[in-house]
């Protein structure tokens, strides 16, 4: 499967990974190589039959609400690249 | 008894010197630290060790021998952690730049399970960066190398695991597997790796790779160390909602011996084309010795064998895609380029943080994720899914255990697949379909090859029964001495 440099870039892109120029062909060979691979499982009839997104029978796991003790956020905050006053700071959003 | 020599025990034996009073823990750990010093800079195993506190450790659990009459079997043990598995204060890499310097402010409920029992926690141990790997080679600390040919890898993802424990560096250490990860470098090293259950350990704390395939599990010295370690790691946990509600047994019950009437299953698929003739004869070998034991021998079919390598790579790059995405400078860990705006600071971040083979499966991801290829890829390949676990759903009404190959071949050389990722991604062939069915599995040492590397016998067991794998492997264990060579260093 070719894979072209514009669908490297757009998947870069969703992905939020800069890619250098010099990546991009390589990535495209790879890529093209592995989704050859894939190709295989076309091989295959699945029509009826179900996916399995997981092995074990549960679907949605609820516990009663209660109160209970978890992290300290300023343990937590700790790990931050940055913070100011007990909130993660990032580069302005709006109008950049 | 000489305190050199501790390295070298196993869990059970150490526990009965901690009982007579023959040693200490401090004398354990002091003898476990003096081999790290000696061989790690062959090995790189470790990418942390906690000199200080785990001698702090070992005091107070020789504090717990002087008060108590019984403590639990891992009291005073030094365990290692591959370093995805959170343990408070300690830096968790996950072998990534972009954790590098992360310090994990809680402790995963594996880790917490052993730091109840009066563990002594030794160090974080090497893999490829956020277990994506089968050679510990895409680690950014360097790979870990393999204690019987240092010009060779370890196997992955859990490969300082592997190494530490076939080098006495510790005395056990938790691995994870999400696609052979724990029993593929057992296999290389020589070492027992046990990959439970899915939900059979819970996965709180663990850095997620792919969620629906990832588990916890022992690496040890013998099957007995492993069944002990499973039994305390074991076990429902509210913080993880996939954890089963299945009641674990005690798993060192089940190393009778005894294994008249099992029946094991052969798939032809695995003893086919491309498996190394030498590992085919010791795995055959040791299907043998269970034979002589009582047990019988039956060919079965996996028919969906070869289409189990694609469905893993889309499935857990597709879970790896989006569950890398928290990586992206904020709450945690590395962050550049944020003089250029938010959307340039994510992109850069995750562009110095992460290494090539990450970068590549968050691409693949995202593309069998992306509009227009999610049901050609993605939701194909969760129903081809579906076809190998009724494989081996078909395959357990003929037999109690399935026996194969762990690995096509020994150990590789360092270097030698790097250039490829299929043929990287094909050393986990025999492995990858059990995670895809979330069955339990082990490795056993079955032999050495010409070259003497060792080799490793997988074990495949049904859906919450590691009770059957582990009797097998014991009984097949007690009949040889693989697993009590040692590596030269």
């Amino acid at each position: 499967m070719k894979i072209s440099e514009k669908e490297v870039e757009h998947i870069a892109r969703l992905s939020r990974l800069e890619l250098e120029p010099e990546e991009k062909p390589r990535m495209a060979e790879q890529l093209g190589k592995i989704l050859d691979y894939m190709a295989k499982l076309n091989e295959l009839d699945t029509e009826g039959t179900e996916p399995t997104s997981h092995v074990l029978p549960i679907q949605n796991v609820f516990r009663e609400d209660g109160v209970a003790r978890h992290f300290a956020g300023a343990d937590l905050m700790a790990s931050a690249p940055k913070k100011d006053k007990g909130h993660y700071q990032v580069p302005k959003i709006l109008g950049s | 008894m000489a305190h050199l020599n501790l390295h070298q025990l196993t869990i059970h034996q150490l526990a009965g010197l901690l009982r007579s009073g023959e040693c200490t823990s401090t004398q354990i750990v002091e003898s476990v630290l003096q081999r790290i010093e000696a061989v790690e800079g062959k090995t790189n195993s470790y990418l942390s060790v906690f000199h200080d506190e785990a001698l702090r450790q070992a005091e107070a659990a020789d504090q717990v021998f002087k008060r108590e009459k019984n403590p639990h079997i891992l009291a005073g043990i030094p365990i290692a952690i591959k370093d995805l598995i959170s343990l408070k204060g300690e830096k968790n890499t996950c072998a990534s730049n972009i954790l590098r310097n992360y310090i994990s402010p809680f402790d995963s409920t594996a880790v917490r399970r052993l730091r109840e029992a009066g563990t002594v926690f030794i160090g974080k141990t090497n893999l490829d960066e956020f277990a994506m790997g089968s050679s510990n080679e895409n680690s950014c600390f360097g790979p870990a190398k393999n204690p019987w040919d240092l010009g060779r890898v370890t196997g992955g993802s859990s490969g300082g695991s592997a190494a530490a424990v076939a080098a006495d560096e510790c005395i056990g250490s938790l691995g994870t597997d999400t696609g052979g990860s724990i029993r593929q470098p057992a296999s290389f090293c020589g070492v027992v790796g046990l990959k439970p259950t899915y939900g059979r350990v819970s996965r709180f704390g663990l850095v997620a790779f792919a969620s629906s395939l990832d588990q916890i599990g022992p690496m040890a010295k013998d099957v007995k160390d492993a069944a002990i370690m499973l039994n305390c790691i074991s076990g429902k946990d509210p913080m993880d909602s996939t954890s089963a509600d299945v009641q674990a047994p005690d798993f060192t019950k089940s190393l009778a011996g005894d294994v008249r009437g099992l029946r094991i299953g052969a798939p032809i698929e695995y003893f086919a084309e491309g498996l190394d003739p030498e590992v085919e004869k010791a795995v055959k070998d040791g299907m043998e010795r269970l034979k002589a034991l009582g047990a019988e021998i039956t060919d079965i079919s996996l028919p969906h064998t070869s289409y189990a390598l694609p469905v893993y790579y889309i499935l857990s790059s597709a879970e790896a895609s989006s569950n890398l995405a928290r990586y992206d400078g904020v709450k945690y860990g590395y962050r550049s380029g944020e003089e250029e705006g938010l959307r340039k600071m994510y992109e850069r971040t995750r562009k110095e943080g992460f290494g090539p083979e990450v970068k590549r499966r968050i691409m693949l991801g995202t593309y069998v994720l992306s509009s227009g290829y999610y049901d050609a890829y993605y939701i194909k390949a969760q129903k081809v899914r579906t076809l190998i676990r009724g494989d081996f759903d078909d395959a357990f009404k003929k037999c109690d255990v399935i026996i194969s190959p762990v690995v096509p071949a020994p150990a590789f050389k360092l270097g030698e697949k790097m250039e490829d990722p299929l043929t990287m991604y094909l050393s986990d062939i025999y492995t990858m379909p059990v995670n895809l069915a979330g069955l339990p599995a082990l490795s056993v040492p079955c032999g050495f090859n010409s070259s003497g590397l060792p080799m490793g016998m997988q074990l495949i067991g049904r859906r919450f029964d590691e009770e059957t794998i582990l009797r097998a492997a014991y009984a097949f264990e007690t009949t040889t001495d693989f697993h009590k060579k040692k590596p030269l260093l």
